[in-house]
């Protein structure tokens, strides 16, 4: 192992340097400024959390398993998570196992940048120690890894169907310049290898490549101008970088211990959010997902879309994509960094200025607090039954849940029999946050005067804000679906099993992904059917079109929603569709060919 | 002359003097509301009704028949719960038309 140059230089790694040298500044400004934006409390927090042992190991594992190994895409598509793991830990030992044969060789290198990454070009006869022999077989052992990866991102460039997927995102001018020259990097880096592995040795790919090319090459004269192409590709890849989707590989790594600490979205544009939108692959999963999408409509208005006008600053288009969306989250659940759609466009609503605000200060609720205090729940305990805005435009719940009360024996009384006020949940979606903070005020007097332990609902919508947004500390936040299946297994509620019934739950956004509840309702309705499962279910079921989350789509915009959530709901050709939410309940009835029932109702049939 | 009955002079709209513009500007942004057939679904169902007398189609008629003050009390009392939406037979989408009409100002014009 010797070196070959005296000097150690070439100016064909100049480009590399301009290269690298920008990207790093780059993203080193960046990430000041994004941790400058955070308000001063969640810096406080997350600069903490980067000297806690345990956020430390958290951090280090999170990256590792995301941004190197990509487990969240393995499980989704084992075809595209080789082809991003192989390029992204193919890549990454590359240029560790660089600096380590520089520093294993040529220890006195290592201040140099571009040393571990040319080092093929500066050394000769690496293979004749056994440690080179290692090395040199690990980098083509690697190299070869990241080909194939490289490989199959050609073909679904092409063919993206065969990796599955249905609509993918259109590539911006830059993001096209910076996946031609990321394709180029490594057949490159081989040929400059190759060329070279007659002087500075290599393995079981680049030796007899070398043999193959010097059988009808005569000199080394293209050896040069391949390590020249291999240094412009990778100046041109980091070049680009920052202005296009690949930006996501530095986002990544400062997003994931951010979120581990904890931070959230507070403005749609600064801080945490631009390092959201930066995180953006692009890859498009988010279309194909999205219930707007549906007969290719609104394709345009997925989250991607949205995070690429941000980046752009195209106010006119961001407006209406946030203005649009359902809210439903499953951008965000099927999104393999985790983007929070439906925060990013409450955010920017929530910027938005208005001649005319609301004021519910002024709302008398004595007389309803008084009422409560003085019902059946009384003073010592007891379940609070808020029917909500919904429910009481479907009585039927409202019966069924207060009979199925009656059934089991529970002492109850209900906060809102002659209609109250609205939880506050829409005005949040609508960005009206200060408005829906006076409502919670009023509705916390109303239920701390009565005195209950359990606070019952039969609407998701009003359950998530009651359970992330008011300060009901000792008082237990219940959705009737998880409250009646603890009646059902602890025997108070007997239920009567119909063996030929065949039921579908339909998970509604906000109690699924909203909440996390799946299990219970599906446990309470196998007690009196046959449970059978939508097409998509749990995190990824489709929103029923009805969402308040959308403040413009229209009901004609609506309708191939509806139609398509029922589609998906009916594939295993159930007898009645099930769900938990009024809402729901009332935008399928309009739309379907067989019975859409609350989970109350089918209960207090069967009871 | 005491008929037993008299005209309210308050309550009496003279249409030539009432500024349209918010209403035009309300109907270029929100085509639907054109289509309201004032049924009073929406009235009805309304969870601000109780308490603020609420009702979309008051706005609606309020809003050509200058009456602003009473069009501003009753979206400030709206809390987006969408319902009316829901029972609208029309299919408007009664909160994105309330939403608009909070982001004019009294000349009709967006406040940015």
């Amino acid at each position: 192992m010797r070196e070959r140059f005296a000097d150690a230089f070439h100016p064909f790694v100049l480009p590399f340097l301009v290269g690298i040298f920008f990207v790093l500044g780059y993203c080193l400004v960046g990430m000041i400024r994004v941790i400058a934006q955070l308000p001063k409390a969640d810096r406080k927090r997350f600069l903490l959390t980067l000297i806690t042992p345990k956020y430390i190991w958290m951090n280090v594992r999170d990256i590792f398993l995301n941004c190197l190994i990509h487990v969240k895409l393995w499980k989704r598509n084992k075809v595209l998570g080789y082809m991003h793991s192989s390029i992204a830990f193919g890549w990454f030992m590359l240029i560790v196992l660089g600096h380590l044969e520089v520093m294993l060789f040529v220890p006195h290198r290592i201040r140099f940048f571009y040393y571990p990454i040319f080092f093929n070009y500066f050394v000769a006869e690496t293979e004749q120690t056994l440690p080179g022999s290692l090395l040199m077989f690990l980098m083509d052992f690697f190299l070869l890894i990241v080909l194939s990866g490289i490989t199959l991102a050609i073909i679904k460039r092409f063919a993206s169907r065969i990796v599955g997927m249905r609509r993918t995102t259109r590539l911006s001018l830059f993001d096209r310049i910076g996946l031609y020259s990321l394709w180029a990097i490594f057949p490159l880096r081989l040929l400059a290898e190759s060329f070279t592995a007659h002087i500075s040795g290599g393995s079981f790919l680049t030796i007899p490549m070398n043999w193959v090319f010097r059988q009808f090459l005569g000199n080394d004269l293209h050896e040069l101008p391949t390590w020249w192409a291999y240094s412009i590709a990778l100046c041109v890849f980091m070049c680009v970088l920052p202005f296009t989707r690949y930006m996501h590989i530095p986002a990544e790594m400062l997003l994931i211990p951010m979120r581990n600490a904890g931070i959230r979205i507070r403005h749609p544009r600064k801080g945490f959010a631009s390092l959201e939108v930066y995180s953006c692959p692009s890859c498009g999963v988010c279309i194909d997902a999205c219930p707007m999408s549906v007969r290719k409509a609104n394709c345009k208005d997925a989250t991607v879309y949205l995070n690429r006008m941000l980046r752009r600053g195209n106010e006119r288009r961001i407006e209406e994509i946030s203005d649009k969306c359902l809210l439903c989250g499953k951008c965000t659940a099927v999104c393999q960094v985790g983007v929070q759609g439906p925060e990013l466009r409450v955010a920017q609503r929530a910027r938005r200025k208005y001649a005319l605000s609301p004021d519910f200060s002024e709302i008398n609720v004595r007389p309803m607090a008084s009422a409560v205090a003085s019902g059946a729940g009384g003073k010592s305990g007891g379940v609070l039954y808020f029917a909500g805005c919904m429910t009481q435009l479907t009585p039927s719940i409202r019966r069924a849940t207060t009979s199925l009360l009656d059934k089991a024996g529970v002492r109850w009384q209900m906060m809102d029999p002659d209609g109250g006020l609205c939880c506050g949940r829409p005005l949040m979606m609508a960005g009206r946050t200060d408005q829906a903070r006076q409502l919670i005020a009023k509705n916390l007097e109303i239920i701390r005067a009565s005195g209950c332990d359990t606070l019952l609902l039969s609407c998701p919508i009003c359950y998530k804000v009651f359970r992330e947004e008011y300060a009901l500390d000792d008082v237990r936040v219940v959705h009737h679906s998880v409250f009646f299946q603890e009646l059902i297994a602890s025997g108070r509620l007997q239920m009567q099993r119909e063996d030929e019934l065949r039921l579908v739950w339909h998970d509604p956004c906000e109690l699924g992904r909203g909440c996390g509840i799946y299990e219970e309702p599906r446990q309470a309705l196998a007690a009196v059917g046959e449970l059978v499962e939508a097409g998509k279910h749990h995190a990824e079921s489709i929103c029923c079109g009805g969402s308040l989350g959308s403040l413009t789509l229209s009901y004609e915009q609506r309708q191939p929603m509806t139609q398509n959530a029922l589609d998906n709901l009916t594939l295993a050709n159930p007898g009645t569709i099930v769900t938990g939410c009024p809402l729901c309940l009332a935008t399928f009835v309009r739309a379907a060919d067989r019975p859409v029932r609350d989970l109350a109702e089918v209960l207090d049939e069967h009871c | 002359m005491d008929f037993g009955f008299k005209l309210s002079p308050s309550s009496a709209v003279n249409l030539d003097t009432v500024d349209l513009a918010r209403f035009d500007k309300l109907t270029s942004l929100v085509p639907d509301a054109l289509t309201c057939i004032g049924c009073g679904s929406c009235s009805a169902t309304c969870t601000a009704a109780p308490w603020s007398g609420m009702s979309v189609r008051k706005v609606l008629l309020g809003l050509q028949r200058g009456r602003d003050e009473e069009v501003d009390k009753m979206l400030s009392a709206c809390m987006l719960c969408g319902k009316c939406t829901m029972v609208c037979p029309r299919g408007i989408n009664t909160r994105h038309l309330i939403l608009t009409l909070c982001r004019l100002n009294q000349k009709g014009e967006v406040v940015r």
